[in-house]
């Protein structure tokens, strides 16, 4: 009786895209819960947080300082996560208990933290971090303590670590498709690559100029600007002078909002497509900033847009509402955020128990295909296998998927020929 | 900026207190020996025995930001010279050490993946082929610990003589030391393939083969870090009771006076930069061995001034105050924001107000107006001008100085 | 790097370049201006100057909502609308913070900004938690997105020329009332010699009042401006404050002329590198050279001879 009030109010909360064969685990988790209690000891090996009924994890991300901006719905998309796998009834038979941690938007804040969360809490697994910069110092933590990190953001490769289980896309699956598609689609032949100043920016340009250069076309620009950089009227003004068919724009946080007001307010209507703008760093959570009237008319090349039109998606997004409020947007962030718990999830069960060196054994290979985006699936490298789609940002905050790629990218953070 | 009614109050003070009263002190009044005695105690006894190995680096780490708040003392307590750009110092000490170090994880066996093995990994994501010849001479160990102490020392030294010798002081230069921190911090993510970017050096793990990131490393490191930290107070005490403390007081006070006295104000300001940079620099080093990583975010302007609350919630005319305020903010930060994390700026905000308007010489304050009377035997001459902890009464951070000196003088005049 | 253009096309990129310099003018002039009558005039180093102007900034998306929803006829005008309230909301929150603690910090000029760096932190919580972590968007009316078309190849962003507008009716109205009424002689006489302002019946809190309110109002209009060139989030702020200062101490503290002049050679000097060079260094490079200059020339471009 309990099982199917459950199992009903999953479906009020919109979870449908649900396999059947997941909430069949689940009611065999619920039914089995003494077998598993007793067997605690044996799901849990190395002495981490597990007890019989709970098992803890961390969150950690910014909620204060220049990152929160990006972090919120990271953080959200993540607890959304928990609370409906623990509405199924857990992982393991056992609830989801998270102990969620500030980074501060401060690296050394990050690497406090997570250090705290693996030797003090002894959590089974973290999700967290946003920037490259708070991933890298958080590294070599987990791997020394041998933690798990689900890592959300789509950032510059160029590492695999077999402590982390990278979520988001790598560079190369973001860029070759999308620089593949305008030549392809547009005919662009020039290429104009505009940045923020540090590592993600600077090593994506530079996978983007070899591609560029390989398919024997040209880069007539690039550039790049401090971080919060909010003045952009001379590199607009090099843009005119040089005229080049694309604007690849990675320009984050603070600085987008300027750029894309700038480049509108300097009479470069995206609409018109001359030259046309195709970034990788504008999800839709940025363009709440950046005002939908300011950038309509750009293309943007990721792996998830929330307009994705399939029924695990709209099952998603709905739940996101329900708990977050309707006026709620998703970025690609966030959704590969809320692949974090599911991929673990996953694993744990596949492993059948939650040390960390078992969790990391069985992690190749998961598939997930309850993803909002569709299909995912771990590879070797510990990146996932996915799609990359081109949406064209619409005037609402929304974009449209104009584009998708046929196969699966292949994850390769150690590109051959591009470093 | 001229105020009759508070200069008369520094001339009464003055005639009352004048300075060549005062001889050559003992370095060490009894109180002193007290306070640093215990000190050490609660430092390198007490904190090691309650706390677990994680808590205690994070004590060390906490340390770290000591060694700028020690030099802070010295530089704006004493000295009214205040700086926002301690971080830069502390930065470029942090940088020496990790370059030593990362070039240490850097040999060609564990970069073999690379495409140039046997440079540090972000210079090869950069395309950088070779290393760079300001990072050359960082494969030595006394090169690095040298550079960590002469780099940030002759950066300061630099800024110092062009600041003091034309008479820039209090909030130009605070100003100034701001904007310099600011352009250093764009310049080390600006250039990437050299300094790491905003990631800065990550992954450090041996020095000279010794792992740095095992829990005995850890006790020991924390033991040098506290030696070291020891060094300083003494250094800075030494500073403090000789003529020169004296002096700094006194040109806190009333610069022009102390230069119409035929000495040469500026020299000794620079000296007390420089001193305050190389504390931090120290600090900077043991931070890097400590964490294991140095990033920009420390050379940048909210941390420098984070660490000036530091200094004030201490007491920016006690040195031992100075790590108690270290301790007690990092502490406070990092429980609140394990709980609150919302809260916390909210706190910390009203702990910058709360401090200058009702504690201006902080914990050291309090405990000079309100604890130590308990206990002390000596009679009350010496407490003729407490501060008092009322924001309308107190219109100075009257300087709350050791009762074994009375030089009571108000605090930057202009 | 121009052999490739004909003339006119150099001559029109030269052109909107200028045109870009003088934008960053205006953007430096707003920023710049209210803190000069803070810092300049009186002394006090506010830290929380930027977040005075993201305060302008908030209220002009709350008033662009209010407008969007209730008014969408008059959604035209609401940016002026805006202006005014933002003025007068940061002056209000400005007469209130010197109220609450910045008077009794006159003689402390560097404890105030340990003071109003400790006030911007609040502030940004505050913004953080009251209108959430992500920016907000400020919807323009149409008439103020777009560009004019001079000539064929040059073209004038309208809110670049409505933010040199706005600089130029704000560096006015500024001039009038310090020089031209009897507020500013008031407000000239206490900072040059209080006791004396005070002896002759000038009621010098009331003064410091209204001049830190005035201040803090005109960094609500920037900021209120700055919606249509930059973002709105609750430490955008920080991003400004290290510029301002520079640009007020490079002038020379208390001369709102130098503030100009300087606020137009940094600019200038930024926007021609930018051009030649990278983003970044253009940016180094400009900030080093003020550095070097207050090196050299310590009272800043137009020092004011007061007697100290």
């Amino acid at each position: 009786m309990t099982m199917q009030l459950k199992l009903k109010n999953l479906h009020m909360t919109g979870i449908r895209g649900i396999s059947r064969r997941w909430l069949g685990k689940a009611a065999l988790a619920i039914c089995s819960g003494w077998i598993f209690s007793a067997a605690a000891a044996d799901v849990n090996t190395t002495g981490l947080a597990v007890t019989d009924k709970e098992v803890t994890v961390g969150i950690l991300h910014s909620v204060t300082g220049t990152m929160a901006i990006s972090e919120t719905g990271s953080v959200q998309a993540e607890k959304l996560a928990i609370k409906q796998i623990n509405a199924m009834g857990g992982v393991l038979g056992r609830q989801i208990k998270f102990i969620q941690e500030d980074g501060a938007s401060d690296w050394p804040t990050f690497a406090e933290k997570s250090k705290k969360l693996l030797v003090n809490d002894k959590v089974a697994a973290v999700f967290g971090c946003w920037t490259s910069a708070s991933r890298k110092a958080v590294l070599p933590i987990f791997e020394q303590y041998n933690g798990m990190l689900y890592y959300p953001t789509f950032y510059e490769g160029l590492e695999q670590s077999p402590n982390v289980i990278y979520t988001g896309q790598e560079a190369t699956q973001q860029i070759l498709a999308g620089i593949d598609w305008v030549v392809k689609e547009k005919g662009a032949k020039t290429f104009y690559l505009l940045g923020s100043d540090y590592i993600w920016p600077r090593t994506s340009n530079k996978i983007a100029r070899k591609h560029i250069e390989k398919l024997g076309l040209k880069v007539v620009g690039e550039e790049y600007y401090p971080l919060g950089h909010t003045q952009f009227n001379s590199v607009i003004n090099k843009i005119k002078l040089t005229k080049p068919d694309v604007i690849y724009a990675i320009v984050v946080g603070g600085s987008n909002v300027a750029f894309y007001k700038q480049l509108k307010a300097a009479g470069i209507s995206l609409p018109k497509e001359k030259p046309l703008l195709l970034t990788i760093s504008v999800t839709e959570d940025e363009i709440l900033g950046i005002g939908g009237e300011n950038i309509e008319g750009a293309y943007a090349a990721m792996k998830y847009f929330q307009s994705l039109d399939n029924p695990n998606n709209k099952a998603f997004v709905e739940a996101f509402k329900a708990e977050y409020g309707d006026n709620i947007v998703i970025g690609d962030v966030t959704q590969a955020a809320y692949l974090g718990p599911w991929l673990w999830k996953a694993a744990v069960e596949k492993a059948g128990s939650f040390d960390i060196d078992k969790v990391r054994a069985a992690s190749p290979g998961i598939e997930l295909t309850t993803a909002p985006e569709g299909y995912v699936k771990v590879h070797e490298n510990h990146h996932l296998w996915s799609k990359t789609r081109i949406g064209l940002a619409l005037k609402n905050g929304q974009y449209k998927v104009v584009h998708e790629t046929e196969e699966l990218m292949e994850p390769d953070p150690f590109p051959k020929g591009y470093q | 900026m001229s105020m009759p009614n508070q200069s008369s109050m520094e001339n009464s003070a003055l005639v009352e207190n004048p300075l060549s009263q005062h001889g050559l002190k003992a370095l060490f009044p009894k109180h002193d020996i007290i306070y640093l005695a215990i000190l050490a105690v609660f430092l390198g006894i007490l904190l090691p025995m309650t706390l677990d190995i994680f808590r205690l680096n994070l004590v060390g780490k906490y340390l770290t930001y000591a060694f700028v708040a020690v030099g802070l003392v010295l530089c704006w307590g004493y000295g009214g010279i205040l700086s926002l750009g301690q971080g830069v110092f502390f930065g470029l000490g942090g940088y020496c050490m990790a370059m030593f170090l990362k070039l240490e994880a850097s040999d060609p066996e564990s970069t073999k993946i690379q495409s140039t093995p046997g440079i540090p990994d972000f210079m090869d994501w950069n395309q950088i082929t070779e290393l760079p010849w300001f990072w050359e001479p960082f494969y030595s160990l006394p090169f690095a610990l040298i550079a960590i102490l002469v780099v940030p020392t002759i950066f300061a030294y630099i800024i110092a003589v062009a600041m003091f010798k034309r008479r820039v002081g209090g909030v130009y230069f605070a100003i100034i030391t701001q904007a310099i921190a600011s352009i250093l911090t764009i310049l080390i993510i600006g250039q990437q393939g050299y300094t790491g970017g905003v990631n800065g050096i990550t992954d450090l793990r041996t020095l000279l083969g010794w792992d740095i990131r095992t829990d005995s490393a850890k006790y020991i490191l924390y033991y040098v870090n506290f030696i070291l930290l020891m060094l300083c107070l003494l250094a800075a005490q030494f500073v403090r009771k000789s003529k020169l403390g004296r002096l700094l007081v006194a040109m806190r006070g009333r610069e022009d006076r102390v230069r119409f006295s035929g000495y040469d104000v500026s020299s000794f300001k620079i000296f007390v930069f420089c001193l305050g940079a190389a504390f931090s620099a120290i600090g900077g080093a043991m931070f890097t061995l400590q964490v294991g990583f140095m990033s920009p975010s420390f050379v940048g302007i909210v941390p420098s001034i984070e660490m000036v609350i530091f200094c004030a919630v201490g007491g920016r005319l006690s040195i031992f105050g100075a790590v108690y305020g270290t301790l007690l903010v990092n502490w406070a930060k990092t429980t609140f924001s394990e709980s609150f994390p919302e809260l916390w700026l909210f706190a910390m905000g009203a702990l910058f107000i709360g401090v200058v308007m009702a504690f201006p010489n902080g914990l050291a304050g309090i405990y000079k107006s309100h604890i130590e009377p308990l206990f002390s035997r000596k009679p009350k001459m010496f407490e003729k001008k407490p501060s008092t902890p009322k924001p309308a009464s107190a219109p100075e951070p009257v300087s709350a100085e050791p009762p074994s000196i009375p030089g009571s003088i108000s605090a930057m005049g202009k | 790097m121009f052999a490739d253009y004909t003339s006119a096309e150099l001559l029109s990129i030269f052109a909107m370049q200028g045109f870009a310099g003088l934008i960053l003018f205006s953007v430096f002039v707003l920023m710049a201006l209210g803190l000069a009558i803070i810092f300049g005039q009186m002394g006090v180093i506010n830290m929380a100057h930027g977040e005075f102007m993201i305060l302008g900034a908030y209220v002009t998306y709350l008033i662009s909502n209010l407008f969007s929803t209730y008014l969408p006829s008059l959604f035209g005008i609401y940016f002026f609308v805006a202006m005014i309230i933002s003025f007068f909301a940061a002056g209000a929150l400005g007469a209130l913070v010197e109220w609450s603690f910045i008077r009794f910090l006159y003689q402390r000029p560097l404890d105030t900004l340990l003071a109003t760096w400790g006030l911007s932190l609040i502030l940004q919580q505050i913004y953080r938690s009251v209108f959430g972590a992500r920016e907000v968007g400020v919807t323009l009316p149409d008439w103020l997105m777009g560009s004019v078309p001079l000539t064929e190849t040059i073209e004038v962003p309208i809110n670049g020329l409505f933010v040199m507008g706005l600089t130029i009716a704000i560096a006015i109205a500024v001039y009038l009332l310090m020089y031209k009424s009897r507020w500013g002689c008031q407000v000239r006489a206490v900072v040059q010699n209080r006791p004396m302002a005070a002896a002759v019946g000038i009621n010098t809190a009331k003064i410091d009042r209204i001049t830190f309110a005035l201040g803090c109002g005109i960094a609500g209009v920037a900021g209120s401006a700055f919606t249509m060139i930059g973002s709105t989030g609750p430490t955008a702020g920080q991003l400004y404050i290290v510029d301002t200062f520079l640009v007020v101490v490079f002038g020379g503290a208390a001369s709102l002329l130098g503030t100009i002049a300087s606020a137009f050679t940094i600019s200038q000097a930024q926007s021609t590198m930018e051009f030649f060079l990278s983003g970044s260094m253009a940016k180094v490079l400009t900030l080093l050279t003020v550095v070097i200059i207050l090196m050299i020339r310590p009272q800043g471009l137009f020092a004011m001879k007061v007697r100290k």
